[in-house]
């Protein structure tokens, strides 16, 4: 490499070892790579926003170097934690679901139940 | 009984609750990153990079807490029923278990998205503090250069263990530099490993060496140490508890990693611990070191990234290093007994076949003890115990009343074993 590294380049490196992939459809699993990482980025966007608001609240100004500065009291950083269990636990609802249907497989289906509401007496 | 919006009347003495007022659920999740300790060399972190690392604490603690539990179900509900109909008899071991789970599609998200955060993680730290490399990597320079506390061996070739792969999906690993002096690997390491433990070895990320110390005092009261060793010391996140708890000692921590050595010194004397000297050397031959020389020869999540070639010299090298009357203590997550469910080995195994630790599954399966009599330890000699990481319960007051949670491989509580040399 000639020059200075790059950070950006060089942050996103590749660890030495052949990946595993967990799906069948490797594809589907780097979508989901992207998703996380969006994921994470729509957190940091309401951290900061959350920061401008508590900075607002706190009547001070709202400059880049308060927002960097600042820092949640206890109860404060619990209320952001709050909000970011909740907003993963949204995102990975489906997830959730999954998880509970392992209690239930036999459940019946729509069309099951159907069938079984048209039976006659 | 009908839902009802009128408001009842709050018991007599109590105020109502305010509508809207107060969580809807109690909080129980990590701390924010920002209560992590900072030293001297610790990399400056913006707000957004902050709040990166707290996204990343709560996927993992969703991971844990929320999604794993369900790979436990199916495997119970369908995926052990599955195998025993299938092959007409139970799981032989915990592969089998293993190749089993990959087949079901609970096991397979948690698993991607478990190695999908740990990516991203190593990401967000490398992004943080490769910006910063100039700046840190002369900060380092300059409270470490001609201090004769760092002794560097250009020359030093790593050994196959440290080489072969990126431990925990680190990339460059714990030796690699980008440019000379380069100290970003281990800066990256200290900066994220406070999300990915979600803050459970404590705001310095000591907890363990804070523990092994307590034990010492605890169990020894009488042992004093003039020399002590620690073998793979990395960063020093655990030998620095250990020099502060023994401050007329004289420390050596040595590892192959001359990067995690040069910020572990800066890192260390910016702590005000000065008792530390920083060796870089393959612990499997520690032969600039006379025999008996140390009191006690310490390991704290070490033994893992080894290999069956070199644990044997290793252990060799400990029993000749410590003097009559010392103790070698190994700190590890427990090795897989006959009586450990094989789903309980089999998640534990996570980590070697999905996180690249490939040793964790080979040293954990193997008998310690025996490894340890046949480099000399007498077998009455042999000990065992258990720690677990001793935080800031003001910071911390989940990990502090050690909550049921398990982690499989995670867990901030460990096994001890050692021996003493006979006096
Ligand atoms: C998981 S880290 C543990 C670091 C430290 N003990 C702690 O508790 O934070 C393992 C360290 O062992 C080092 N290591 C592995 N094999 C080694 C060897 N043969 N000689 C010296 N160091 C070694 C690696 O470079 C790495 O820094």
């Amino acid at each position: 490499m000639t020059g200075k590294p790059d950070p950006l380049l060089l942050a996103g490196a590749k660890a030495k070892g052949k990946r595993p992939w967990f799906l069948d459809e490797p594809d589907i699993e780097r979508v989901m790579n992207i998703t996380l990482a969006l994921m994470q980025e729509v957190s940091v966007l309401r951290e900061r926003l959350d920061t401008v608001e508590r900075l607002l609240e706190r009547g001070g100004k709202v400059t880049k170097s308060a927002i960097e500065g600042f820092s949640p009291s206890r109860e404060e950083a619990a209320e952001r934690g709050a909000w970011t269990q909740e907003y993963i636990a949204r995102v990975l609802r489906i997830l959730q679901q999954d998880r509970e249907a392992i209690a239930s497989a036999g459940e019946a289906s729509s069309e099951q139940v159907a069938e079984e509401f048209a039976r006659p007496a | 009984m009908a839902e009802t919006n009128r408001p009842r009347k709050p018991p007599a003495g109590k105020p109502a609750p305010k509508p809207g007022k107060g969580p809807a659920r109690a909080y129980d999740g990590p701390p924010d990153y920002r209560v992590v300790g900072r030293h001297g060399v610790y990399p400056e972190t913006s707000h957004d990079e902050i709040a990166r690392f707290n996204f990343l604490a709560q996927m993992n603690r969703h991971l844990s807490a929320n999604l794993m539990p369900g790979v436990a179900e199916a495997f119970e509900a369908r995926v052990r029923p599955a195998y025993e109909r299938e092959n007409g008899r139970p799981f032989a071991d915990r592969h089998d278990v293993r190749r089993a789970l990959t087949r079901d599609p609970v096991w397979q998200w948690w698993s991607l998205l478990r190695r999908a955060t740990m990516e991203t993680r190593q990401q967000a730290g490398r992004w943080v503090t490769l910006r910063q490399a100039e700046a840190l990597n002369e900060k380092v320079r300059a409270l470490t250069e001609d201090d004769a506390r760092l002794v560097l061996d250009p020359a030093f070739r790593q050994p196959r263990s440290t080489e072969a792969i990126d431990h925990h999906c680190m990339p460059g690993s714990y030796h690699t530099e980008i440019t000379p002096g380069d100290v970003t690997g281990p800066a990256n390491y200290d900066a994220g490993i406070f999300a990915t433990t979600g803050g459970m070895l404590g705001r310095f990320n000591d907890g363990g060496g804070v523990a092994v110390a307590e034990w010492v005092r605890r169990n020894l009261p009488d042992f004093k140490p003039k020399r002590i060793l620690d073998i793979g010391c990395g960063l020093g996140h655990n030998v620095v508890p250990i020099a502060a708890a023994f401050p007329d000692a004289e420390i050596i921590a040595v590892d192959a990693g001359a990067p995690m050595l040069r910020y572990g010194l800066a890192r260390a004397k910016s702590m005000g611990i000065n008792n530390i000297t920083f060796v870089q050397a393959d612990v499997a031959d520690l032969s600039r070191f006379g025999n008996e020389s140390f009191d006690w020869i310490q390991s704290t999540m070490f033994l893992h990234e080894t290999s069956y070639r070199t644990m044997p010299l290793i252990f060799a090298e400990t029993n000749r290093l410590l003097r009559p009357g010392g103790i070698v203590l190994h700190v590890e997550q427990p090795q897989y007994t006959p009586e450990m469910p094989l789903f309980e080995q089999a998640m534990r195994d996570w980590d070697a076949f999905y996180n690249n630790e490939p040793f964790w599954t080979k040293l954990h399966e193997v008998d310690l003890d025996d490894w340890m009599a046949r480099s000399g330890f007498a077998r009455q000699t042999i000990l065992h115990g258990g720690v677990a990481a001793i935080v800031d319960p003001e910071v911390f007051p989940e990990a502090a009343r050690d909550t049921r949670q398990e982690d499989y491989g995670r867990k901030a509580a460990w096994h001890v074993i050692g021996a003493w040399k006979a006096a």
